[in-house]
């Protein structure tokens, strides 16, 4: 059976997207090497990700050093708290309605 | 999307939220191992204070004599630094078995977490001990201890939670019976940790 996807998040349409979304919104900030760790991911195509999210002011970036190395802090925005829980509540929803 | 699909992303949401901020790879074999020291570590220290005489048991020293105290607290560090080794080693392992790395951001909050209550706590031992208030002091490595791993718990394992009550929970009621110190320490970090690893081992490394 095939259900449309109109009531969800287009930023949330890639995999990576949302799962770097359930992360943030778990955590109150997460660096950029351990994202790339725990989600098995590149470099360019993680850096890609952030980037649509950012672009859609769902994450908030804070860039410092540690010594010389660039560390870059990601934390999830308000604005991105809501539409993950949006997204989530449209999940849920579309199993209720099937279930009834 | 097929209603499994989505299941199955729910579940996956849930678990990344859950492996993301926690640190999973806790070994309970190293609980028991921590447990199985302290009751060795404890038997030491109930020969230095008690000695057998023809069969019956006398009381040579109480912990608050100077000449026991401290062979006491070197047994005592012993056993707590031989368990930390134990538990850094077989939880590393564990995280490697997972794919995960040990030092990631949930260790580094667990530690963070846990270090505040236990730091604190070992220097007012410490203190305790050049004060000469040696009977409280059983007690209050029970209640440190307690109230470290309930800081600490959410960032691993939410069971941690119910240890580190139980540990509270003895500490009071050590404070409440001077003397038997040795005793209720004997219980909170030997036979607390043996059954809490345990019951760990059995649920998650397994």
């Amino acid at each position: 059976m095939k259900i449309s996807l109109e009531q969800f998040d287009k930023a949330f349409e890639n995999r990576i997207r949302l799962q770097v979304m359930s992360v943030l919104v778990a955590n109150d900030y997460y660096d950029f090497n351990s994202l790339k760790e725990l989600l098995g991911v590149t470099d360019g195509n993680l850096a890609s990700h952030l980037k649509a999210l950012e672009k859609e002011e769902y994450i908030t970036v804070t860039k410092s050093f540690i010594g010389r190395k660039p560390n870059t802090q990601y934390s999830a925005s308000d604005k991105g708290r809501t539409a993950f829980k949006k997204h989530l509540e449209a999940l849920e929803n579309l199993i209720r309605q099937q279930k009834g | 999307m097929q209603q499994e699909d989505i299941y199955a992303e729910i579940n996956s949401i849930r678990n990344l939220m859950e492996r993301s901020s926690k640190f999973i790879s806790l070994s309970g074999l190293s609980g028991i191992l921590a447990g199985i020291y302290a009751l060795i570590g404890a038997a030491v220290g109930y020969t230095m204070i008690y000695r057998e005489h023809s069969g019956l048991r006398l009381r040579d020293h109480y912990a608050n004599d100077p000449l026991v105290y401290w062979p006491l607290f070197l047994v005592a560090l012993g056993v707590l630094v031989l368990s930390l080794i134990t538990g850094v080693w077989l939880s590393a392992r564990n995280a490697h078995k997972k794919g995960q790395s040990f030092w990631n951001p949930g260790s580094k909050r667990l530690i963070a977490s846990v270090s505040v209550p236990l730091i604190s706590g070992g220097l007012f031992i410490l203190i305790l001990i050049f004060r000469g208030e040696y009977g409280i002091i059983a007690p209050a490595s029970l209640l440190f201890y307690g109230l470290a791993l309930v800081a600490g718990s959410n960032y691993t394992f939410s069971d941690v939670k119910w240890l580190g009550l139980l540990e509270i929970a003895l500490g009071l009621i050590a404070s409440l019976f001077p003397g038997y110190g040795l005793i209720f320490w004997s219980i909170g970090f030997g036979v607390l940790h043996i059954l809490y690893g345990s019951i760990m081992h059995f649920k998650y490394d397994r």
